[in-house]
């Protein structure tokens, strides 16, 4: 607990890091003073706190400033991307998604993190995350925070959550004939969300997308199988009308509407509708993401973010301690209780002010100890633009002849050889 | 002296004096630096652009570069997408301009003749040109989808008008026709200012109607400026990027030749691809440009002194 007399302190202790902040930028504007290390970090509301307390632990040695990059994953991509391939010195640590660790290390624009700062990155590291910022055996980034899906659905309209996909629509028929709600949310709009449900509907199936070294594409029977569960789905009926073109935030609103049953989605769902409406809270339930498999429970796709050091940074030392402090646990701790990302230190779930703000946490932690991983290639870009493309709309896929025209043009999308759509 | 000019003047081929010569090369040097600026700014970036299409060259592969001459263009234009795109790019384009050239027209006649507040009358349909294309994008996303908008309902009760391709494909051209009408009309009111009254006076007195005094008298002297008017707006629809890229992001197969390219070109790295694709669009530009030069011929901006001056 906080004590107001702490908080205070704590409040003060931000307001002069900002002052100091505000004069080294006008005064230095010019020459960067040879301790700043340049954070570029998409928007989140209270990492400034962490970056502030960093600094202050660091006792001077290096002043992170944050910079914050577009809110959307593309508009973080083409920035880093861009500088990077003009080698730009002024970008000492990126934030990056857990997709794009392949890209950056083959393309040469992230260092590797080796020796104690490896061992101090892997140590208490949940697996799933730290697989995120592996690429051909090395370490490339720090694990910042992760996500999962989870299934959410109303407390007051389904008494036992749905174990598999199946299960759930045939909940939904039920709810249907009894004249309630019966809608299954889930973002199907031509975008990289829509890829993460069906990445998690094939890894639930046992089915490989890619192989594991990245250069073949694979599309078994599970890929047909998760293939068969999207169509099933909009063949049921219990699909929104605007199901083709929602996102993430998209269905959460329609969720919170009230006309839907179930909603597949990232965490986030939880705080919103604490803050939207309150009263609405106490229906809403969640469990573990249905899986295709009545036998096994389902492989979920983990999101996130990771902290990498561009190969460009002049002071890689630097940036390497302060990215350390920027996912250490105390840092993970503070960003998830404040901006709600999981955490990826397994023990900080644990930690104190998490049961309030993660009620789901030990769901969370069951889906990230067996997690499922996107397909591991740089050229992952190319190959979710083309599976969001032959995915959308659900209704026009047809199992057998999609899987075939997946494979085709996955493997153009691994050579990059073929125009992405 | 006055002799001396007046036959200079009349016999072209006649050597220059070496006034008119100096005159000649202050001109060149006074025009010097803003041909450097264009070449600069223009000439070099097609010219890399083309070089960059010979070769694979992907951001993400920075090791497997190499001059492969034209097998980009082979894979570009061998591609499903690539057509599927340019189909829906020409589709777009022709449905459009044709609407906004009738809209236009009419917004032009009713600018022109308005006898009460002319003033008030031009803003007014000048107000849509003036917003930014991205912020009235989103307001018309906004407008067709459920849940967040008033017009996706009120067609269909129970659709998504932006998750099909028809209706998405009618939702892009309505929201360029809207943002774009004004502009014709205000090309065309500037051609209508060209048309003597005195003529329409004479027409109407040979006992020409309305239709026919449109017909046989303004369109003939409007010509001009209904041709330029038609080819910039062609070479501008051609390159819709904007609306496409807010109202779907190129969702069943609503995506142009232009975000066909920033997809490949931005979101893909493949610098190859991409400039390949640029190159196509450039070249489909070029195209539109010499064929409303060529084929309606003289009144166009560019060609001969002989009518351009009528």
């Amino acid at each position: 607990m906080g004590t107001p007399g702490r908080r205070r302190g704590r409040r003060a202790a931000a307001l002069g890091a900002g002052l100091a902040c505000v004069t080294a930028l006008t005064a230095c504007a010019p020459a960067e003073p040879p301790n700043q290390v340049n954070l570029y970090y998409a928007p989140e509301d209270n990492l400034q706190k962490v970056v502030d307390r960093c600094n202050a632990e660091s006792g001077g040695r290096y002043n992170i400033v944050y910079n914050k990059l577009p809110r959307d994953a593309d508009g973080q991509r083409e920035q880093m991307a861009r500088r990077l391939a003009a080698q730009d010195p002024a970008m000492d640590i990126l934030g990056l998604d857990t997709t794009w660790t392949a890209e950056f290390a083959e393309a040469g624009w992230i260092r590797e993190w080796t020796g104690d700062r490896k061992a101090e990155v892997s140590n208490g590291t949940l697996a799933g995350p730290l697989a995120s910022a592996t690429y051909e055996g090395k370490l490339y980034a720090a694990p910042k925070n992760t996500n999962v899906q989870l299934l959410w659905y109303r407390g007051d309209l389904v008494d036992q959550p749905p174990r598999t996909w199946d299960e759930m629509l045939r909940q939904a028929d039920r709810l249907e004939a009894e004249g309630k709600p019966s809608t299954v949310l889930i973002p199907g709009a031509q975008f990289e969300g829509y890829v993460v449900q069906f990445n998690t509907l094939v890894a639930s199936a046992g089915g490989q997308l890619v192989s594991d070294d990245g250069q073949r594409a694979v599309v078994d029977d599970g890929v047909v199988r998760a293939l068969q569960a999207l169509r099933d789905l909009a063949d049921s009926g219990h699909t929104s009308p605007s199901m083709s073109n929602a996102q993430e935030d998209d269905i959460r609103m329609e969720f919170e509407q009230g006309n839907a049953a179930f909603q597949l989605n990232w965490p986030f769902v939880y705080a919103s509708m604490k803050e939207d409406s309150p009263e609405q809270l106490q229906n809403l339930e969640w469990a573990r993401y249905p899986s295709l498999d009545p036998n096994k429970p389902s492989k979920v796709t983990i999101g996130g973010f990771n902290l990498g050091v561009s190969q460009y940074s002049q002071k890689p030392d630097l940036a390497f301690d302060a990215a350390s402090c920027l996912r250490n646990a105390e840092s993970q701790r503070f960003s998830a209780v404040n901006d709600g990302v999981p955490p990826t230190i397994e023990s900080v779930y644990a930690g104190p002010g998490m049961a309030e703000e993660y009620p789901m946490r030990d769901e969370i932690l069951a889906e990230l100890r067996d997690p499922a991983i996107r397909p591991v290639t740089p050229a992952y870009q190319n190959v979710s633009t083309v599976l969001a493309k032959l995915l959308s709309p659900a209704s026009d896929i047809e199992p057998q002849r999609t899987a075939e025209r997946l494979r085709n043009e996955i493997q153009d999308a691994l050579d990059s050889t073929g125009v992405m759509p | 002296m006055s002799a001396a000019t007046r036959i200079s003047t009349s016999e072209r081929k006649a050597p220059l004096s070496e006034g008119k010569r100096a005159e000649r090369r202050l001109g060149w040097l006074l025009c010097a630096p803003a041909a450097i600026v264009m070449l600069a700014v223009t000439a070099w970036p097609i010219a890399y652009a083309v070089w960059l299409s010979f070769q694979r060259f992907d951001l993400k592969f920075p090791g497997q570069r190499e001059f492969i001459g034209l097998d980009n263009y082979v894979t570009v234009l061998t591609n499903q997408y690539w057509w599927t795109a340019f189909g829906v790019t020409v589709f777009i384009t022709a449905v459009q301009v044709i609407i906004e050239l009738v809209l236009g027209m009419i917004l032009a006649l009713i600018m022109h003749r308005a006898l009460v507040g002319r003033g008030l009358v031009r803003t007014v349909t000048l107000v849509p040109y003036g917003i930014v294309t991205v912020v009235a994008a989103f307001s018309w996303r906004f407008a067709w989808t459920p849940e967040t908008g008033y017009l996706a309902n009120a067609l269909t009760p129970n659709g998504a008008p932006l998750t099909e391709q028809g209706s998405s494909l009618a939702i892009i051209i309505l929201a360029e026709v809207w943002k774009t009408t004004p502009f014709m009309a205000l090309l065309l009111m500037a051609g209508l200012a060209l048309v003597p009254e005195d003529l329409l006076k004479a027409a109407s007195v040979d006992g020409a109607g309305p239709w026919q005094r449109f017909t046989k008298v303004m369109l003939p002297v409007m010509k001009p400026a209904i041709l330029v008017a038609l080819l910039f707006r062609t070479l501008d629809a051609f390159r819709v990027f904007d609306n496409i890229v807010v109202l779907t992001e190129g969702a069943q197969d609503t995506s142009s030749v232009s975000v066909l390219a920033y997809n490949n070109l931005i979101k893909g790295l493949n610098l190859g691809i991409g400039s390949t694709m640029s190159v196509l669009i450039f070249i489909a530009v070029a195209i539109i440009a010499f064929v409303f030069v060529k084929l309606f011929g003289t009144a166009a901006p560019g060609s001969d002194e002989k009518d351009g001056r009528g």
